[in-house]
């Protein structure tokens, strides 16, 4: 049982010192978690706090591969609207 | 980020509040002068922001300031924010390049007030919220506190988390907050703040916007007693808090609020923001200004604010954050207290410099045209001015970057606001001069009717006649308002101001 961050966290720290486990920690490129440590906030909070507060829909998954903030959960941007402006967005 | 747009205001106050008892008798929105800024303010609080660059549209002439992004954490969305903030080409808040820890902030600190020493105010605004970072925002406090005690802090909060931190926040070299606030209303709030991060729970929509006003406002009440100088930021968003601002500017000034910073939304596709992708549009400079006049009734407004990124540095409305990159700023040796004391020898002189220029100024402020009063009525007209400071014109067309724009009225001439040419992100095209530079500084003047310079070339010249501008290089060198005043009147008297009254009356 545990939580993975990936390449599209943006390195805000907002997480990180939220985690009851001590399970996140600062990397480059990005944040990972600790597999080993996260409890997935089990017992501490009704919400696991990393994806409660991350603002990258999409950067925190569940064991299962899927998507704790799922596209649009948390911008209300449909995804659909959200690809065609990644696609054409200038890359720097 | 809690759109910063910069930390706090304004010295040409300190010559117009000299006059300050005489406009309580006065129209709003025909004395705006008077009480754009800081006017009505007792003269202890206008002591308190004379160097402050961001509260002065003179002083940020003579003054510097610069932000430190220490912050990155945010605990709240913002439809205008996003968080994939990164873009050295870009100049809005919320946006910076470079991250830096508490030490490097200090350090980037200590070393740009040794390099600028009119350096007077350090903020902490973004690129997340300085309160949702407590341990890195009072940490970089505390050490500038100890080791630059000169520098004045200051921190742009969404205010959701402000009330826990006010006593902190007192602690330290800090007598100015910015609390970013859009909305007094939880249905106008749920359409500008998705989400807000609230007792350890994501929480959204009405209930969400109804804890985030209520911690603002419970912030900047705490605030105003202990006497720190509350600056209000409001992100004007035509449809959705446009009319509900006013509102917004009556409470805000009744809690105690020094300042009303009204600013335009920005949006565009390529920010990536939920407003840019869905096509909400930015106010336009008349609506803008239509707000703040209406706003100023009620409260001091701010006009001048540049809407700066999270990590500027220099005078406001320039960047010099480049000659201060953490590799740069490695190598430099420093002798702090040689620095402060330039500092403090070259300040006094501004400031001695700043009252002296002003003193004459104090007749000529909100001038009443009084050879147009026996006239017939002339409709106010827009004039966009290219002044380098000393609130003379003083500078070439083709080198400005902004202008200044003045309102002339048979009230009188105040000025109402600020035109940047170069400010915002459009994205791959004008990041590769796909416009021409003209092109966007005549965009960018919509609405004025004559520009004053100290010089402009042919090309612009017949350019600005095409659009409707007329280009006026008689008053090179001369204080803004008298010139002013003077194209206006010549423009009654060859009928020009009368002759379109229809069109507004």
């Amino acid at each position: 049982m545990a939580f993975q961050i990936i390449e599209s966290c943006v390195n805000c720290w907002a997480c990180q010192p939220l985690c009851p486990s001590e399970a996140i920690r600062e990397a480059k490129p990005h944040f990972l978690i600790d597999a080993r440590k996260c409890t997935e906030c089990d017992g501490d909070y009704a919400d696991p706090q990393c994806a409660s507060i991350c603002p990258i829909e999409g950067a925190i998954m569940d064991g299962s591969g899927a998507a704790l903030n799922p596209p649009g959960s948390l911008t209300g941007i449909p995804p659909d609207l959200r690809a065609a402006d990644t696609a054409a967005a200038p890359s720097g | 980020m809690p759109v910063a747009e910069e930390v706090p205001v304004e010295l040409k106050v300190v010559s117009e509040a000299v006059s300050g008892d005489g406009a309580s008798g006065c129209q709003a929105a025909s004395c705006g002068s008077s009480g754009e800024q800081l006017g009505h303010l007792p003269a202890h609080i206008r002591e308190r922001v004379f160097n402050h660059p961001c509260y002065s549209e003179q002083a940020h002439h003579h003054f510097a300031r610069m932000h430190v992004a220490v912050a990155p954490a945010c605990n709240i969305q913002c439809n205008y924010c996003n968080r994939k903030y990164d873009c050295a080409n870009e100049s809005r808040p919320g946006v910076v390049s470079e991250l830096l820890t508490v030490d490097q902030a200090v350090k980037k600190t200590l070393a740009v007030a040794a390099a600028i020493p009119q350096m007077s105010v350090l903020g902490i605004a973004g690129p997340g919220d300085p309160l949702a970072n407590p341990e890195r925002t009072f940490a970089t406090f505390r050490e500038l506190t100890e080791k630059a005690p000169d520098i004045k802090l200051c921190v742009s909060t969404n205010g959701l988390s402000l009330p826990q931190h006010v006593e902190e926040l007192c602690a330290h070299n800090l007598d100015h907050v910015t609390i970013t606030i859009n909305c007094v209303d939880p249905a106008i709030g749920a359409r500008i703040y998705p989400w807000i991060f609230w007792n350890n729970r994501r929480i959204r929509g009405r209930k969400a916007a109804a804890i985030l006003i209520e911690q603002q406002q419970k912030g900047l009440e705490m605030l105003v007693e202990r006497g720190v100088l509350v600056k209000v930021n409001s992100v004007m968003i035509p449809g959705v808090n446009d009319e509900h601002l006013k509102e917004v500017s009556r409470v805000v000034k009744a809690k105690g609020a020094f300042l009303h910073n009204v600013m335009p939304l920005i949006a565009e596709a390529e920010h990536g923001t939920y407003y840019g992708i869905m096509g909400q549009r930015g106010p336009t400079a008349e609506e803008l200004q239509g707000l703040q006049d209406a706003c100023a009734g009620d409260m001091n407004m701010m006009r001048h604010c540049r809407q700066c990124r999270a990590d500027a540095v220099g005078m406001l409305g320039e960047d010099r954050g480049a000659e201060f990159s953490l590799e740069k700023i490695e190598t430099l040796e420093i002798d702090y207290e040689a620095a402060r004391e330039r500092r403090a020898a070259v300040q006094a002189a501004i400031r001695e410099e700043m009252e002296a220029a002003h003193k004459p100024q104090v007749q000529t402020v909100a001038v009443p045209l009084s050879t147009l009063r026996r006239r017939v009525a002339t409709r106010p007209v827009l004039m966009a001015v290219a002044t380098q400071g000393g609130n003379v014109i003083n500078q070439h067309f083709g080198h400005a970057n902004e202008f200044l724009v003045y309102e002339a009225s048979p009230a009188g001439v105040r000025f109402v606001g600020i035109r940047r040419t170069d400010q915002y992100c459009t994205g791959q095209e004008s990041c590769d001069e796909g416009e021409g530079k003209l092109e966007r500084v005549i965009r960018a003047l919509e609405g004025c009717e004559a520009v004053l310079c100290a010089r402009v070339g042919m090309t612009p010249w017949e350019a600005l006649e095409e659009a409707g501008i007329t280009p006026v290089v008689d008053h090179a060198l001369a204080p803004i308002e008298e010139a002013v005043e003077a194209v206006y009147a010549e423009m009654a008297a060859n009928g020009l101001a009368a002759s379109s009254a229809q069109a507004t009356a």
